[in-house]
Formats: C-alpha cells, sequence, structure tokens
C-alpha cells in the first residue's frame, strides 16, 4: 500500500515544531505501525534527512513506551498499543496524520517523543505499599476474596502508556491513577497507606498540570488494556474518604 | 499544610459541582412541578405562586422559607461556576498545544458540551429572572402583578418562546452527563452495571426535566394555556 504521513518534527524541546509531509510507497498491510515509521526512517536516512525520533521498547504491547496520536486517536484506530497496531488497519493511499501526545504534563523532547516521568513521580507518592523485607510471610495468612484478587489483578494491567491523558479532552491523568488505586485499594497490603497514597497521588497530579476529569470517557475507550472508568469512581470515593477522615 | 492538602485538589472542585448540581436538579424538579400548575388554570397557578411566600408563616416572616432557598441557590451557583471556571482553566493549559487531527471516540455530544451549555444556562438564568423575577418584564407591555397572564404573554411571543426551548434543550443535555457524572464523582459507579443504571437515570431526569419545563410554552402555543 502507498500512504501520505504528516508527521509533527520538533528538533529538541525548546524549538518550535511543524507537521511534515513525507510520502511512503510499498508498505505491506503485515507490517506494524513502528515497522511501517522504521523503513520511512530507512528512507530519510538513505535521502540524508534526519530520520523521525519515535520511542519504542518491548514491541509487544506491554512496556507502554510508543504511544502516538495516530489519526486523532491515542494508539490509532484498534484497542491495543501502537506497537501492535498493524497496517491492514489502513486504507491504500491513506493519509495518517501522527502527533505526539499532547498534555502539559508530557513535555514534547523531540520529534514524537515525550517525557513521561511525571507519571513516575504520581507513582512515587503513593503507587506502592511499604512491607518489612526479610523472609517472606506465609502466603495463606492474609486472603484475598477471588473476586477481589481478579479485580485488582485487571486493574493493575495498566502500562502507563499515557493514552489516557493523550485521549482526554482536559488532559487528566484520572484512569492512570485510579487504576493504582483501585488496585492496591483491593489488597489488604494496601489498606494502611490508603488514605496518604490517594492524596499524595492526586496533589502530585494536579501539580504536574494535568487537569480535571469530566467523566468523559474518551481515557477508557483508547486505553489498550481497556482499563474500566469503575477505577476513577473509586478513585474519588478514596479522596472523598480522605477528606473525611481529615487529610 | 499536609492536613489541608484532600481539600485542594481538581476532586475536590469536582465535588463541590456534584453536590451544587444535585441541589440545582431538586430546585428544578420543584419549579417544573410549580410551572405545570399552569395547566390547571389561573387561579391555581397564582394560588400556587402566592402559597409559595406564605409556608412557615407566621413562624418566619412573608417569603421567609423563599429566601432561605434563595440564599442556598446563590451559594450554591457560585460555588458551580466557580468550580466549573477553576476546572475549565485548568483543562486548557493542560492540553496547552492542540492536536492537529483529534477525534474524541468513546465520548457523548452531551459530555462535550458541558461548559459552553452550562454556559448558556447561565446567560438564560439572567433572563429568566428579569423576565419573572427581578425584573417583571412584560413583552405585551400588560400587567406584571399576576404572575399567571404575565407568563401567557410572555409565550405567546414567539421568540421567547424559542429562547425558552433553546434553554431547556441545553438544560436537558447539560443534566444528561451531569447526573452520572455527579454519582461518577461521588463515587457511586464502582461497577458496570451501576454506571449503567446512573446513567440511565441521567438519561431519564433530562427527559423529565426539559420535557417538563418546555410543556408550558408549548401549551401556551398550542392554545391549551389561555387568559
Ligand atoms: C440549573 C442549572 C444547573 C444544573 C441543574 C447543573 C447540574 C450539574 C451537575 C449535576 C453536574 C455534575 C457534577 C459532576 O460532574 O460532578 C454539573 C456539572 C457541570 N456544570 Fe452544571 N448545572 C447547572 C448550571 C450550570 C451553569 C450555570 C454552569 C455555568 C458555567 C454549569 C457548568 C457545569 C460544568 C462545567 C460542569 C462540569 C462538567 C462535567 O462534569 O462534565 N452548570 N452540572
Ligand atoms: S490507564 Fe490505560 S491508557 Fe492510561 S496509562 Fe494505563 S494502560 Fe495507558
Ligand atoms: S513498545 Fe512496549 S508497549 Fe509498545
Amino acid at each position: 500500500m502507498n500512504l501520505t504521513l504528516k508527521i509533527w518534527r520538533q528538533p529538541d524541546a525548546s524549538s518550535a515544531g511543524a507537521m511534515h509531509t513525507y510520502q511512503l510507497a510499498d508498505v505491506s498491510e503485515d507490517m506494524s505501525f513502528l515497522e511501517m515509521l522504521d523503513v520511512l526512517n530507512e528512507q530519510l536516512n538513505a535521502e540524508g534527512e534526519e530520520p523521525i525520533a519515535f520511542d519504542s521498547d518491548c514491541r509487544e504491547g506491554i512496556c507502554g513506551a510508543c504511544g502516538l496520536m495516530i489519526n486523532g486517536d491515542a494508539h490509532g484506530p484498534e484497542v491495543t498499543t501502537t506497537c501492535q497496531l498493524h497496517m491492514r488497519s489502513f486504507k491504500d493511499g491513506e493519509t495518517i496524520t501522527i502527533e505526539p501526545w499532547r498534555s502539559e504534563g508530557f513535555p514534547v523532547v523531540k520529534d514524537l517523543i515525550v517525557d513521561r516521568s511525571a507519571f513516575d513521580r504520581i507513582i512515587q507518592q503513593g503507587g506502592y505499599v511499604s512491607v518489612n523485607t526479610g523472609s517472606a510471610p506465609e502466603a495463606h495468612s492474609v486472603p484475598v476474596p477471588k473476586e477481589d484478587a481478579d479485580r485488582a489483578f485487571n486493574v493493575a494491567t495498566c502500562i502507563g502508556c499515557g493514552a489516557c491523558v493523550a485521549a482526554c479532552p482536559n488532559g487528566s491523568a484520572s484512569l492512570f491513577m485510579g487504576a493504582k488505586i483501585t488496585h492496591l485499594g483491593l489488597l489488604p497490603q494496601g489498606q494502611p497507606e490508603r488514605d496518604e497514597r490517594v492524596v499524595n497521588m492526586v496533589a502530585q497530579h494536579d501539580f504536574e498540570g494535568f487537569g480535571g476529569c469530566t467523566n468523559i470517557g474518551a481515557c477508557t475507550a483508547a486505553c489498550p488494556k481497556e482499563i474500566p472508568l469503575d477505577v476513577i469512581s473509586q478513585l474519588n470515593k478514596d479522596l472523598r474518604t480522605a477528606i473525611r477522615h481529615g487529610h | 499544610m499536609k492536613n489541608a492538602r484532600a481539600a485542594r485538589t481538581t476532586i475536590a472542585l469536582k465535588l463541590g459541582m456534584a453536590v451544587s448540581g444535585f441541589i440545582f436538579i431538586g430546585f428544578v424538579l420543584a419549579h417544573m412541578y410549580g410551572n405545570l400548575k399552569a395547566f390547571a388554570g389561573h387561579d391555581a397557578f397564582n394560588d400556587y405562586a402566592h402559597h409559595l411566600r406564605q409556608i412557615g408563616e407566621p413562624m418566619l416572616p412573608h417569603e421567609g422559607v423563599l429566601w432561605i432557598l434563595r440564599v442556598g441557590l446563590i451559594v450554591s451557583l457560585v460555588v458551580h461556576v466557580y468550580c466549573a471556571v477553576v476546572l475549565w482553566r485548568r483543562a486548557s493549559h493542560a492540553r496547552g498545544t492542540k492536536y492537529v487531527t483529534k477525534k474524541n471516540t468513546g465520548a457523548s455530544r452531551s459530555s462535550l458540551t458541558m461548559r459552553w451549555g452550562g454556559l448558556t444556562i447561565l446567560v438564560f438564568l439572567v433572563w429568566h429572572l428579569l423576565n419573572f423575577t427581578i425584573g417583571k418584564i412584560n413583552p405585551q407591555g400588560g400587567a406584571t402583578n399576576d404572575p399567571y397572564n404575565l407568563l401567557v404573554d410572555t409565550f405567546d411571543v414567539w421568540w421567547l418562546t424559542l429562547i425558552y426551548l433553546v434553554a431547556m434543550v441545553a438544560l436537558g443535555l447539560h443534566l444528561n452527563h451531569g447526573v452520572w457524572s455527579a454519582a461518577q464523582t461521588l463515587g457511586w459507579t464502582g461497577n458496570a452495571a451501576k454506571r449503567v443504571r446512573a446513567k440511565r437515570l441521567a438519561l431519564a431526569l433530562a427527559l423529565i426535566v426539559s420535557v417538563g419545563f418546555s410543556l408550558v410554552p408549548l401549551g401556551v402555543l398550542a392554545g391549551i394555556i389561555t387568559k
């Protein structure tokens, strides 16, 4: 297939960027989206032009590094990560617009690469449980109901890709925070730090410049791990509870 | 420092919007009930308006209860609009650079019109109060001290009916998203079934309120409500 690609180019964080148009011929339907960009970069290299910088690591949908805004959808038209998106999802002759995540909390580093370390700082504020090291306790001594364990596991699949922020018209990271709050809140080990966790994470979220949630639902539609909107309800409930406890 | 932080988050602002929003809903339902009295005729409607002002007398002064409600509503409006403005500004800043192409996959029409729709309701509210409560403007130049006649005179003017109906569409859209959003903000929708129920309740309330209020001007238009 032949494609017209409109791609955001920006030399570095402090320079202005712009959309550039490229033609790419003979793209196989079986290529992944990132392989298609690899081919484009080989072509640019051969022409002596600077290749397009984009992020990727695992290329198997588990690390969350590869997020791109493709034709106005975070990670493109399918419910998956950009690395797991294939060119068969596009038509021959199609024009594809590729942009970096746009968020105050995710500054552009170069071209399509953004700095998502704001997410790390939010996790550092409470996305953990404190346990004493030493020999592992007997696993059966703290029973967890099967239903809770399953749900905790499902929401723990968040890979921190940032698609929820990128898709949200408010640039809110509530789905990301809600996934962690729900995950740890369902487990006994998460209880001691529950109130501080939600307050500190939300305070860091706001400090990083992410917007407030208005429950639009674009986040969950874009999430490659299909984290449901329930987690935002849980996030709000935990914050309300923390206020009631005087935090 | 730490003790006060929870109340200073974006989620706390949303809680303010949700609580004030529910106060509005209570008011709007009661107001709608009163309006529908217009179908019972001149005297029933005016008696209702008159009795509203007498609730609690002589324990409370004339219009006492009404003023308590008014103060509550004014405070709610200030909270609701203040939080809306702060969150609107935050959101614009959070997406400082816009996308060249952006689809809002998964977002409903109502959810994307909350801010401009809310502003539409606010503008309408100012006009509405001038029309019926503070200013008592009778566009036909007739008497303004008779609530029923003022209502009929107003909705006999086609463009006033139109303004009113547009506002009811805006209110319906606002409630269709707002009621569900408030339930979510208050943490009541922790699973898929509860979410579906909240969205259905939101649609039902939106329809009841927007259709219920629209019946009165439409009744005047159809000649069912006359002087
Ligand atoms: C009778 C009038 C009104 C009613 C019944 C009402 C009701 C509600 C409710 C229930 C919510 C949901 C709160 C939440 O999401 O937690 C809401 C949200 C909102 N309202 Fe209102 N509201 C009214 C007037 C206004 C006005 C005058 C504005 C003016 C700016 C406004 C702007 C907003 C905004 C921006 C939101 C948040 C958007 C969102 O949650 O998606 N509203 N409203
Ligand atoms: S919630 Fe979903 S979209 Fe958001 S960071 Fe986690 S995996 Fe990505
Ligand atoms: S490269 Fe790891 S998720 Fe796409």
